[in-house]
This record gives structure tokens, sequence and C-alpha cells, in this order.
């Protein structure tokens, strides 16, 4: 049990932390001052989320692992994060896509965690829940200025669902960890986090007059650690200092 | 920048610190509209809990006085003092006045 629990803590830190990642590359870069803030503020987000996720998943392994060890210390196999996180951001269609079908299921998980068993998860959860609203306003606000905008940005903001509808079936998984967590009352079932995902895109899309697409081949393994190529790049970059000068502090 | 038409609109930002408190301007964004303003303004200007409420205002419907009217419009208090309330006694004990 505590190993499940332990995987599945990672599972949840894990998203956090490589979307973290992923949104700070636009520092700098946003397409206007004002969404450049946006994103870095989400990011610092998700970087003191995942924070209190790895601090404690290292409490309930028990090996004395910190959140920076969790974070610097694994190799990509080791990384929990489904694959639709570590997608490369593309244009900020893609960016803002990817955003919000993260944030049509981390949202509902996060409202379900808070009735968990587990103390520890729903204090997690309490104080991810807001933030996690304002993020879902965010990217869904911004789906419907792409969709119903120009020709281009409704080409481009389609393109970027096409993209990455493969990803979203790795969301919903039913695994030996979740389902002993579930029967714990400690992780939430999948199925009305899904209904509450579908309902989402669909009201949003709708508005966006954006196609849903059809569910095809569904990319799974993120969760078992087996990833696509773009992680161990992400990993060698967040991770360079500590691998190069081992415990180095500042 | 402004001449292009295909920036969004400039708007102006005020924000409460405080329930019951005025709102004051604290800067300004850009924004295509009302809503993606307030979430500008939320983004840039309420990011180390500066905030409890945000306005925002299109900064073209702010009027504001001409520079060149500042003598005629403000001068003539100069030599007024008796419209500020300085000449009273403070009663004892008064605390917040």
């Amino acid at each position: 049990m505590s190993n499940a629990l332990f995987t599945y803590t990672l599972r949840l830190a894990d998203d956090l932390l490589v979307l973290s990642h992923r949104l700070s590359e636009w520092c700098g870069h946003g397409p206007v001052l004002e969404e450049d803030i946006a994103l870095t503020n989400r990011a610092l987000d998700h970087l003191g989320e995942a924070r209190n996720l790895l601090q404690y998943a290292g409490q309930v392994e028990g090996q004395g692992r910190s959140d920076d060890d969790l974070a610097f210390l694994r190799n990509e196999r080791q990384y929990r994060n489904v694959k639709l996180v570590e997608q490369p951001n593309g244009d900020y269609a893609h960016t803002i896509a990817r955003n919000f079908l993260f944030d049509a299921y981390h949202l509902p998980l996060m409202h379900a965690l808070l009735k968990s068993k587990d103390d520890q998860l729903v204090a997690i959860a309490g104080k991810a829940v807001k933030e996690a609203t304002y993020h879902l306003r965010h990217s869904s606000e911004w789906m419907v200025r792409f969709g119903d905008g120009t020709d281009e940005s409704h080409q481009r903001a389609q393109t970027a669902l096409d993209d990455l509808w493969t990803f979203t079936g790795e969301l919903f998984v039913e695994d030996d960890v979740q389902k002993e967590l579930e029967k714990a009352g400690i992780a939430p079932a999948s199925g009305p986090i899904k209904a509450a995902f579908d309902s989402t895109v669909n009201e949003v899309l709708k508005e966006a007059t954006l196609k849903r697409p059809e569910d095809g081949f569904m990319a799974e393994g993120g969760r078992d650690g087996r990833h696509t190529e773009h992680l161990g790049y992400i990993l060698a970059e967040m991770q360079y200092l500590q691998r190069a000068y081992p415990g180095a502090e500042w | 920048m402004s001449d292009n038409p295909n920036n969004w609109p400039l708007w102006e930002v005020f924000i409460q610190s405080k329930r019951g408190l005025e709102h004051k301007h604290v800067g300004s964004l850009h924004a295509a509209d009302a809503e993606m303003a307030i979430e500008n303004a939320r983004d840039v200007y309420t990011r180390r809990q500066e905030g409890n409420s945000i306005w925002v205002v299109e900064a073209e419907h702010i009027h504001a006085s001409r520079p060149e009217d500042a003598e005629s419009l403000f001068d003539p208090a100069d030599d007024k003092v008796y419209r500020h309330p300085t000449f009273y006694t403070m009663p004892e004990g008064a605390k917040y006045i």
C-alpha cells in the first residue's frame, strides 16, 4: 500500500513538475508581456504544488529522500508523469491546448482529492484547487479566442488539439496502483473525472467552434516510466547542475 | 505602437488592496477585452497579494485635465489656508481625526 501511495503521489507530482518546466521555457518568450507573466506565474504555481507532493512522496517512501532528491536524481524511467505534459510547447495554440486538456482533467481531480482518506493529499489538493480553477479559466478562454478568432488561429488551435488528443487517454488509466488506492479511498475513481473532463472539453470546444477529435490510438506508458523522447531533454536541462556538481547548494 | 490597428487597446488598472479601501491606480496593460484585461491585471499586478478587487477601464475612456490649464485650475487654492481644517482645537482623547 505505501508503495502504491508513493507511486501515486509521484504521478501527481511529476505531472506538475514537468508541466512547470515546459511553461517556464516561455519565460521571456511569451507572445505579449501579459501572457509571458501569466505563464510564468502558472509555472511557479505548479512548481509549488509539485514540491509539496514530492516532499510527501519522500515521507511515504521513508528512505529519507527530499523533494530535491526526487526531482533531480531520478531518471526518465523513474518519472511517472503523463506524456501529455512533456510534449513540446510548439506555437502558442499548442501550449494553450496542452494546458487546457490538462486543466480539464486536473481541476476535477483536485476537487475529488478533497474527499480522499489521506489527510496530506487533502491538504495539498485544498491549496491546489484554487490555482487549478484559475488555470482552467485562463486556458479555456484562450481556446475560445483561438477557435472563434481568425481562420489562422482556428486552424492552429484545431491542429494542436488533433496532435495532442492521443495523449488524453492516459489521464484516466486504471492500473493496479490506481485500483488499489481507489479501494482504500485514497485515490478518486477515474470515471467521474473523465465525465467532468468530457463535459468541460465539449462545452469549451463548442463555444470555440472547434471539433473534438475522434478517440483513436491512445498513447500510454508515462505512468509506468515509458516516455516520449522529449522527457530526457527536459531532465537533462533541469538536472544538469545537480548531476555535474552533486550536492551543490545555493 | 498605438498606431498599429492589430494591437490590443490599452487599459488602466485599479486595485483595491483591502475591502473598504479605495481602488488605486497601479498601471496599465494591453488586452483585447475587459475579461482579458482583468485576468492580465491579476497576473501582472496582484502576484504579491496586492489585491482584493480589480477595476479595469479602457484608457481611451479616461478624460484628463490639460497640463496648460494647471495654473488656472489649481493655483487659486494656494492662498486659501482657511479651507484646511487646521484651526480647530482637538478635543482631548480624540484619536482618529
